[in-house]
């Protein structure tokens, strides 16, 4: 188990290494100039010099490299050049934020997912199984942000009963914290659900398809218990890896929707970066991501092992 | 339906996650179209951060709805008979928000900041001044390299932006994060992206004319949804709402809407000798730069794209600008006299030109406009579709031949005009070139009576709108859209949400 383990987290240098080159070539590889893109307007050209020389801009893309891993080695990710911010106090203030919207997004689309998943399974065929397939199917197919601006309309503007956008620390008031959350979290669960409930309704019409559920219901269990005792237990293990992978995207920052609902997280702090040409902002917040996501892996493959003996070898 | 939505209403009612509204303290609250960039006079350059800028940092001189300069922290001002002293009397008494003193010896540190600190942007701006001199601690002279008439318009904006020495010094390059400046508001908190705080200043020298206690500054990029949380009541006032949300705006009776004519300008940049790309018939002939603009209709620009509420443009100020040269108005469409200065450069074929154009709908569909009545005199104009920070860098380096750029305006024409027409200005893209108009700009600065400076602005266009490389197509509307529980606001047309006075019914 521990070699396992071991194995694993050797394995992760180099992806790291793979990770942060692939980051920091590219974005160098985009077209424009930082310095000019932060002049704006105001273009004196000692100025831009200045800049260049202050945020290394002018060295070779290697030289930079290094100094930003030197830095990232020990915990420095550098100063975002239009915040003159530490990027660590950025990452520090929005990954609560997204995480939040995560938890709660996956929340949303595992209780709709899977509820409308077994549903639609149990009465295969019916005219429940349809309506179930349609929203479902609704629910991947509506834009998020399409559904993001009905959604405020109808209960920000129409109805008055939530705050149409922005965002409050659960620590500060945990009641406007989920109300304004819950709109965002819904529209980012509710494309999510759809997937996981096509996923969870195959998994169960195999399950109680199979010789163990036929044995189950001969035994005269009733058919709540085949269902959610029997079937599901064994249907839901490919629904965790899919949840774990959607949670993993979940944390990059849902873009479309922080835009639409103004919530601080990683996305908004990423685009915001991106077209700035804020080179520090973005690495660090990829690497953040990219650590967090591998992390979400190494601990599934943990689980699986600790679940599954037979991966133990 | 309804018995969902009322055990909604219940249940939302029940956790008390509604939106609260009423409290003790009077706030107003702002969207902001974009995130504002650092908030150090000195090193910030985005125009969303002149807004929050309006509520915590005063300047030496303001401007007022007709663009008279007028005085803020300081009282008045002399200029020598030679233009190359100008002595500032202060507003005796004024306190920065940390409670040290805003006094000559303040604004020598403040304006040495400018243009000392490393990455300052105030540094081109100011830099005609030689010296500045503390003569006693209500009155600082300030000593230049040369006459400059635009200096007091450079010190109604964020060059006269004073800040507190103590903290300034304290704080160094990070003094963004807690800017302490002689404003009617005090910083509070910034959360990066979600919201900037600032609470009233007690000891504010005009204290008496402040009653709303709190201002919170929130960045919603999409327009529809700041409206949205403007008629929602999350916000109580939007900067920069869409021309085609206007009709929606008006209609409600809740929300009050100001448009005014902006101080910049949306106009088309041509290449005349910036790298090989201008070595065309548009770059190299003044006739065929004429042509194009006389293809262009900018009437129907403004009413197919804007539902007629921009003015268009033809200079580099707006035709009710005191600057506008009346003897150059905005020229018709006349699409045969532009085929027939087309055939006197002689450019038979279509004329195919490169032309780059930010990512915004807005400005692409003003694009395809352009596209199409260019090309019934005789252009193929190529729409190129750039993200903005590529565009900057592909104009700097001269690839491309038309260029669609927008300039944010400054209250002196010369913030308009110099940078962009003086041989090897930072902004003349274009790389156009005359020493008539150099002489002519720098006449603009020097002269030292209003009637002088106008003489060289007509020269400055005698050469500029016949030769020159910008294609000026229209002025925004400066749209701003509050509550009308807001009153006392008052839109001039540098855009800005200035607070003394506000308030909140």
């Amino acid at each position: 188990m521990l070699t396992v383990i071991s194995k694993r987290l050797t394995q992760l240098v180099p992806t790291l290494f793979f990770v942060s080159v692939l980051i920091f070539g590219l974005q160098h590889l985009l077209p424009g100039d930082p310095a000019l893109v932060m002049a704006g307007e105001e273009r004196d050209p000692v100025v831009i010099e200045q800049i260049r020389r202050q945020y290394r801009l002018d060295q070779p893309i290697p030289v930079q490299y290094l100094h930003w891993v030197r830095g990232v080695l020990s915990g420095d990710l550098g100063e975002s050049m239009r915040l003159k911010e530490p990027v660590l106090d950025l990452v520090r203030q929005k990954l609560p934020v997204t995480l939040q919207l995560a938890v709660m997004s996956m929340i949303v689309a595992l209780v709709l997912g899977v509820t409308l998943g077994i549903l639609s399974a149990v009465y295969r065929g019916r005219t429940l199984d349809h309506l179930v397939n349609v929203v479902g199917l609704a629910g991947i197919s509506t834009p998020n942000f399409w559904l993001g601006i009905m959604m405020i309309l109808f209960f920000a503007v129409e109805l008055g009963w939530l705050p149409a956008s922005g965002y409050v620390s659960p620590f500060e008031d945990w009641r406007q914290s989920l109300a304004t959350t819950i709109m965002p979290a819904f529209v980012l669960g509710n494309s999510i659900a759809g997937v996981i409930m096509r996923h969870t309704r195959s998994a169960m019409i195999q399950a109680l398809d199979s010789d163990y559920v036929r044995t189950a219901r001969a035994k005269g269990l009733s058919e709540g218990s085949v269902v959610l005792k029997h079937a599901m237990r064994n249907a839901l293990t490919p629904v965790i890896t899919l949840g774990a992978l959607e949670f993993g995207t979940l944390l990059s920052g849902a873009v479309l929707t922080e835009q639409i609902f103004s919530i601080p997280g990683f996305g908004k702090l990423i685009v915001d970066a991106v077209f700035n040409r804020d080179y520090a902002v973005v690495q660090g917040v990829v690497l953040v991501t990219a650590t967090t996501y591998i992390a979400l892996n190494l601990l599934a493959d943990i689980g699986y092992i600790l679940v599954n003996p037979r991966l133990r070898a | 339906m309804r018995s969902i939505l009322a055990a909604g209403a219940i249940a939302i009612a029940a956790l008390g996650l509604a939106p609260t509204h009423a409290s003790a303290q009077s706030t107003l609250r702002i969207g902001l179209a974009e995130d504002p960039d650092v908030l150090d006079p000195t090193l910030a350059r985005t125009y969303v951060g002149r807004i929050v800028f309006a509520s915590i940092c005063d300047k030496l001189f303001d401007i007022d709805a007709k663009l008279n300069i007028v005085p803020q922290l300081a009282l008045s001002h002399e200029t020598s008979a030679d233009g190359r002293e100008v002595t500032i009397k202060l507003r005796p008494n004024v306190r920065f928000h940390d409670g040290e003193p805003m006094d000559a010896k303040a604004v020598k540190f403040s304006l040495d900041r400018h243009l000392g600190m490393q990455g300052s942007f105030r540094r081109s701006e100011l830099s005609v001044v030689d010296a500045i001199e503390v003569v006693d601690p209500t009155t600082v002279r300030l000593k230049l390299k040369a006459p400059f008439a635009p200096l007091l318009a450079t010190l109604t904006d964020r060059a006269g932006m004073m800040v507190s020495p103590k903290a300034a010094e304290a704080a160094g390059d990070r003094f963004g994060a807690a800017p302490v400046c002689a404003g009617p508001y005090r910083f509070v908190e910034r959360v990066q992206q979600d919201r900037i705080v600032v609470e009233r200043f007690a000891d504010y020298w005009d204290k008496d004319k402040v009653s709303i206690d709190r201002i919170v500054y929130r960045p919603i990029a999409d327009s529809t949804v700041r409206l949205a949380n403007l008629k929602a009541g999350q916000l109580d006032l939007i900067e920069r709402p869409l021309a085609t949300d206007v009709p929606e705006i008006k209609k409600d009776r809740n929300l009050t809407l100001q448009s005014v004519t902006e101080l910049g300008y949306q106009g088309m940049t041509l290449n005349v000798a910036n790298g090989d790309a201008a070595k065309n018939p548009l770059g190299q002939s003044a006739k065929v730069r004429r042509a194009l603009e006389l293809a262009i209709d900018r009437d129907a620009i403004n009413q197919v794209t804007f539902n007629g509420l921009f003015t268009p443009a033809n200079q580099w100020v707006a035709p009710d600008n005191a600057w506008y040269d009346k003897r150059n108005p905005v020229p018709g469409r006349d699409v045969a006299a532009a085929k027939k200065l087309l055939a006197e450069a002689g450019v038979k074929a279509s004329l195919a030109i490169d032309f780059m154009v930010p990512n915004n709908p807005e400005t692409r569909q003003v694009a395809e406009v352009i596209q199409a009545m260019a090309a019934e005199a005789g252009f193929d104009m190529k729409i190129r579709v750039v993200e903005f920070a590529t565009g900057l860098s592909e104009a700097e380096q001269g690839r491309y031949q038309a260029f669609m750029l927008a300039w944010s305006g400054r209250p002196d024409p010369d913030g308009n005009i110099y940078s962009f027409a003086k041989t090897n200005g930072p902004l003349n893209y274009g790389k156009f070139s005359s020493p008539d108009l150099d002489q002519a700009l720098e006449e603009s600065r020097t002269a030292t009576t209003r009637e002088g400076r106008k003489a060289a602005y007509d020269k400055v266009a005698d050469v500029w709108l016949k030769d020159g490389s910008v294609i000026y197509l229209y002025h925004r509307a400066m749209l701003i859209a509050h509550t009308n529980k807001l009153k006392g606001f008052t839109l001039l047309p540098d855009g800005m949400v200035r607070v003394v006075g506000l308030k909140m019914n």
